[in-house]
């Protein structure tokens, strides 16, 4: 889960990290209150939970009150990376003396957390990490032990850091790894973190994003974010959601549900290999393998499809086990587009007597036999009606 | 990580409803089940071994080699610190949804103490006809069969696709190590290709990927090394960019984690990618993999004659 910047501040501020004075504002009116409460010349930022806001207009400066307001009104208006932009926040402009770049994030290399630093920050680091990787530090942690003032110390050392400057420097990389652990984010970035000319260490941006596998432990963390803030979802996936299923939606005919991610994102590519186009991903692996029949509906809700195609391939998830939950969900919905089953590993033999029984329909013994006839009868069909889909973007 | 059929399992979860019924299933297929554990639960007998309250109880009256987690994924690091300080050398860890933090706590402990991590979100490993630890169907004739190719796959469901394609093509496999679908592992694509490479009974490798992290990546620089055949598919590779798919680690996040960047990488290696699953017991022909007799003469330089896709 993404956090918003303004969300991802109060972590960071709660973590013992200066971070700017600022306000969160959802109108122009709101904005123009909180910039003359600031006083000051402010930065306005729509809050949208995409990088490089700063290269797409979504950051905007402002020396009045009315001004605020101004800018404001504007990036309320836009949409930045396909994320409607609801708030924005207007923050008191730092007296930057020096860029500098910091993160902590879970790296599977090390198989630990990673702690990023440069004295190159600001919005081009990408390209400065690509030209010149040495002046990006790479400090792997021990997560046994955690990241000291000690530790810190060396990873800021050796770099072109003024003197004066590095105590508050580790000071706040041991403090970012401490909001890091404490929030179970996967990735705690800050850039620019910035030295100011006064000699503080505060951060202007805030890019956290929580380990999914941690949500459930991270309530107040997850109950604060806002809804808007998460994946843009269609109707059906939508749906998917509330029931624990994840679907996403694609501009295919053949309608396909198979168990665990990886069988199904082979799915796709053999009707891909074929000829075809899958109209959704939809898996119902893992402890959601019970769940086949509210899944199977869903797959059928697409107008779209024009054949269906069953593929199980049973290690923990029983065949058999999902194999009842589609065939009460045809028997039920009785849909009048043709069904395709192949089904294999745990659970089969009863999986495929169910199938024949019940339904009549012939399991294929191969996987691209069942994959060809599906295409090929999507292919026979009525040509679809056009509604395109509104797609689940991530990053 | 292998475990062979003189190994000695235990099983932590074992009193929950999945941990039994799979205690039994992993006991037809070979494996030596000797104990179970569930904290409280001590004393009782499931799937016909007695249960004790820690991993140490149960070390103290058992030898140990090895312990699969059936536990909760906020129980898992518990369970699994619990292996780990008990002195239990192979660790592999079911649950999906743990926190990762917690996996990587667990993976440092276990590195202190010279313990090896299988997972987590892994389905397990298979060797088929010894044992089969995890959730993988073992038991299944037409998917699993002793042979001489090594599989690594990061999915279990996409594994038994694979394993069924090579039995269907006349192969049987020397083993099958699932890695797992999370995005930190204790096990790598690397780590379980090394395995399978010094792994005398394994002539021929087949190597399943998905889109998203660089494991695939990595894993070629080593295969270029190898004299095994390494056939590999990439899963993923026509879904839309950008996508989550379910599997944290298949996200597709710039140009080292996609499809084509593992094909390329992967072909450059000298392994033969192929475009579907079905296309698997072709490659090895081609590469140079001989079905039958595990022992047989494995023409390790066909690889470089044989130009992949």
């Amino acid at each position: 889960m993404k956090l918003l910047e303004h969300h991802g501040k109060q972590l960071l501020e709660r973590g013992g990290l200066r971070v700017p004075v600022s306000g969160v504002a959802s109108s122009a009116e709101e904005a123009r209150d909180v910039a003359s409460r600031i006083g000051s010349r402010v930065v306005v930022k729509a809050q949208v939970p995409t990088g490089k806001r700063g290269k797409s207009g979504a950051v905007l400066f402002a020396d009045s009150a009315d001004e605020a307001a101004e800018v404001a009104e504007r990036l309320l208006a836009l949409s930045v990376d396909g994320y409607p932009v609801h708030e924005v926040l207007v923050e008191e402009c730092a007296d930057i003396e020096r860029e500098l770049y910091a993160a902590v994030l879970n790296d599977p290399v090390s198989k630990g957390p990673l702690v990023l630093f440069s004295t190159s920050g600001g919005m081009d680091i990408e390209e400065v990490n690509r030209a010149t990787p040495e002046l990006v530090r790479r400090h792997p942690v021990d997560i046994t032990r955690g990241l000291d003032a000690e530790e810190a110390l060396e990873v800021v050392a050796g770099t072109d850091l003024p003197d004066a400057a590095r105590g508050a420097v580790a000071d706040a990389l041991v403090r970012l790894y401490g909001v890091y652990r404490d929030s179970d984010a996967d990735l705690a970035e800050v850039n620019p973190l910035v030295l100011t000319r006064a000699g503080d260490v505060v951060a202007l941006d805030a890019k956290i994003s929580i380990d999914p596998g941690s949500e459930p432990r991270q309530e107040a963390v997850v109950a604060a974010a806002p809804e808007s803030a998460q994946e843009q979802l269609t109707e059906l996936e939508r749906r998917g959601r509330e029931l624990g299923l994840q679907l996403i939606e694609l501009d295919g005919d053949v309608g396909v549900l198979a168990n665990g991610a990886g069988l199904t994102m082979t799915t796709l590519d053999v009707v891909h290999h074929y000829g075809g186009r899958a109209a959704n991903f939809l898996e119902i692996g893992g402890d959601a393998y019970t769940k086949a029949t509210p899944a199977l509906s869903l797959v059928l809700d697409n107008p779209r499809v024009k054949s269906l195609l069953v593929n199980f391939c049973g290690a923990f998830a029983r065949t058999d086990v999902m194999a009842e939950g589609v065939v009460a969900a045809l028997e039920e919905l009785r849909p009048d587009v043709p069904v395709f089953f192949t089904i294999h590993g745990t659970g089969e033999e009863e999986a495929v007597r169910l199938v024949r029984e019940r339904l009549g329909v012939e399991p294929y013994d191969l996987m691209d036999d069942a994959v060809r006839a599906a295409v090929a009868a999507a292919a026979s069909a009525a040509p679809a009606p056009s509604t395109a889909p509104v797609s689940a973007e991530v990053r | 990580m292998l475990v062979r059929s003189g190994e000695s399992v235990i099983v932590q979860g074992i009193t929950g409803r999945q941990g039994s019924y799979w205690s039994q299933r992993m006991a037809e297929c070979g494996t030596r089940v000797v104990a179970g554990v569930s904290p409280g639960k001590g004393g009782r007998e499931v799937a016909g071994v007695r249960v004790y309250d820690s991993v140490a109880e149960a070390a103290a009256r058992h030898q140990v080699d090895a312990t699969v987690l059936f536990v909760p994924p906020m129980a898992a690091r518990e369970a699994a610190l619990d292996a780990v300080s008990a002195g239990v050398r192979k660790v592999v860890f079911l649950a999906e949804h743990v926190p990762a933090q917690d996996v990587m706590e667990v993976l440092a402990r276990a590195r202190e103490s010279g313990a090896q991590v299988l997972g987590p979100n892994t389905a397990g490993l298979v060797v088929p006809g010894e044992t089969s630890v995890g959730i993988m169907p073992g038991f299944a004739p037409n998917i699993f069969r002793p042979g001489n190719v090594g599989v690594v796959s990061r999915s279990g469901s996409l594994g038994t696709l694979v394993c069924l394609n090579l039995v269907t093509a006349g192969f049987g496999q020397s083993a099958f190590v699932g890695i797992g679908g999370d995005p930190i592992l204790g096990t790598t694509t690397l780590d379980a290709v090394r395995t399978l490479d010094a792994d005398e009974r394994t002539h021929a490798v087949v190597l399943v990927g998905e889109i998203g992290g660089v494991m695939e990546e990595e894993a070629a620089a080593y295969v270029a090394t190898m004299t095994k055949p390494v056939v590999a598919y990439i899963a993923g590779r026509t879904a839309p960019p950008g996508k989550r798919m379910g599997h944290a680690g298949a996200i597709v996040t710039d140009g080292r984690g996609s499809g084509e960047s593992k094909v390329a990488a992967l072909t450059e290696a000298g392994a033969t990618v192929v475009d579907v699953p079905s296309q698997i017991g072709d490659a090895l022909r081609a590469a140079g993999a001989q079905a039958g007799e595990p022992d047989a003469a494995v023409r390790s330089s066909v690889r470089e004659a044989s130009p992949s896709r």
